[in-house]
């Protein structure tokens, strides 16, 4: 499994997604291919795809630390924590100074639970930002 | 130290500017040397393991075939003496001494096996669950590395196409707006699809004569000669 062929395969279902969405993707150049992946109608907040030795890692950036408000960090942490089991196939992570939601799958992961990791990793997204719109600026 | 301890102090000490690996790929190369021997003992491991448990199953079939002949000659001297011929029976009874002599050294030889074996086995167990050990470690020092290299690919490619990540609160209001903009278009569309229905509703009606009726212009000359007439 490579991110071309989940690219192929994305941007050739058009309409017909299992899961209702419509996925654009572009390959972004570097030393490890990455997979921009715009979920149609909400390109603000886009996932990036990447296919490491044993395993396929999504990542969606949600805000940066900048933006957190410092006297309510504690709290969001704790709210992070309760979430992270409940929260459909998402987890929270931190990348840098940007705090992301993540899902990792097996390479042997068929189109169908890449479409939908997708899928459900947009929709876990606009909730979380939502939900957490409190602990931030 | 563990590879996570070294991951998170990297991290804590700053190591995760782009380009700063986490754990330097001398290190990694070292490492993957580790897991290669280690595949390397197990391999021998394994395969000693395979000829001493193939010593052990020879030397369980020579003691139970000497135990068999041992038994079988007790019969004989048994027979023998019976028979009054103590001469034979002595004999049959120095060979079976000889036998049980071999029966001890094999069951001496066969208990060795059996500890060996055992040993081997602990140790394969032991290499097993190091290799595994090694190899998650490796997995988590490879996966750091490649999610700090598509981050900074990421990030390279936002910068050199003059976009940028939007606030996340900015990003959910426009994401919601366009929301509400299609929501609000697909609602138009149906009310404009009702009433286009009822109007053609309210036509075939008219038609087949029945609600409301438009004056015609006759109707009107008609009531006009009515008035007239009376």
């Amino acid at each position: 499994m490579n991110i071309h062929t989940i690219a192929n395969h994305l941007n050739g279902l058009g309409d017909n997604s299992s899961t209702g969405q419509r996925f654009d993707c572009y390959p972004i150049d570097g030393d490890v291919e990455v997979l921009q992946v715009n979920v149609v109608g909400r390109e603000e907040i886009p996932i990036f795809v990447s296919a490491t030795e044993n395993q396929i890692l999504c990542i969606s950036y949600l805000w940066g630390e900048d933006e957190v408000v410092q006297e309510s960090r504690t709290e969001m942490f704790e709210t992070m924590l309760g979430l992270n089991i409940p929260m459909p196939l998402s987890s929270f992570a931190k990348i840098d100074d940007k705090y992301v939601l993540f899902g990792a799958l097996s390479l042997d992961a068929s189109m169908l639970e890449i479409e939908q990791e997708l899928s459900v990793l947009s929709d876990n997204c606009l909730e979380v930002i939502d939900e957490m719109a409190d602990y931030l600026k | 130290m563990g590879i996570l301890n070294k991951i998170l102090t990297a991290f804590r000490g700053g190591a995760t500017e782009i380009g700063q690996n986490i754990v330097d790929a001398n290190a990694t190369r070292i490492f993957e040397q580790e897991i290669r021997d280690a595949e390397k003992h197990l391999t021998k491991a394994k395969r000693e393991l395979t000829d001493v448990m193939a010593k052990e199953m020879q030397a369980a079939r020579e003691i139970e075939r000497l135990k068999r002949t041992i038994a079988e000659h007790e019969g004989y001297a048994t027979q023998a003496l019976e028979k009054h011929n103590e001469a034979l029976a002595l004999e049959v009874a120095q060979k079976i001494a000889e036998l049980e002599q071999q029966l001890e050294e094999q069951q001496t030889a066969n208990a060795s096996f059996s500890d060996h074996a055992a040993r081997l086995k602990d140790l394969v167990k032991k290499t097993e669950r190091q290799l595994a050990d090694y190899q998650r470690q490796l997995s988590m020092v490879k996966t750091t590395e490649s999610v700090q290299k598509a981050t900074a690919s990421i990030t390279d490619s936002f910068a050199s196409s003059n976009s940028k990540l939007l606030n996340a609160k900015d990003s959910l209001e426009r994401i919601k707006a366009r929301q509400q903009q299609f929501d609000d278009r697909l609602k138009a569309a149906e009310e404009l699809e009702t009433e286009n229905s009822d109007k053609s509703l309210k036509a075939k009606l008219a038609e087949a004569g029945i609600g409301e009726q438009k004056t015609s212009a006759n109707d009107v000359l008609e009531r006009l000669k009515a008035k007239k007439g009376s």
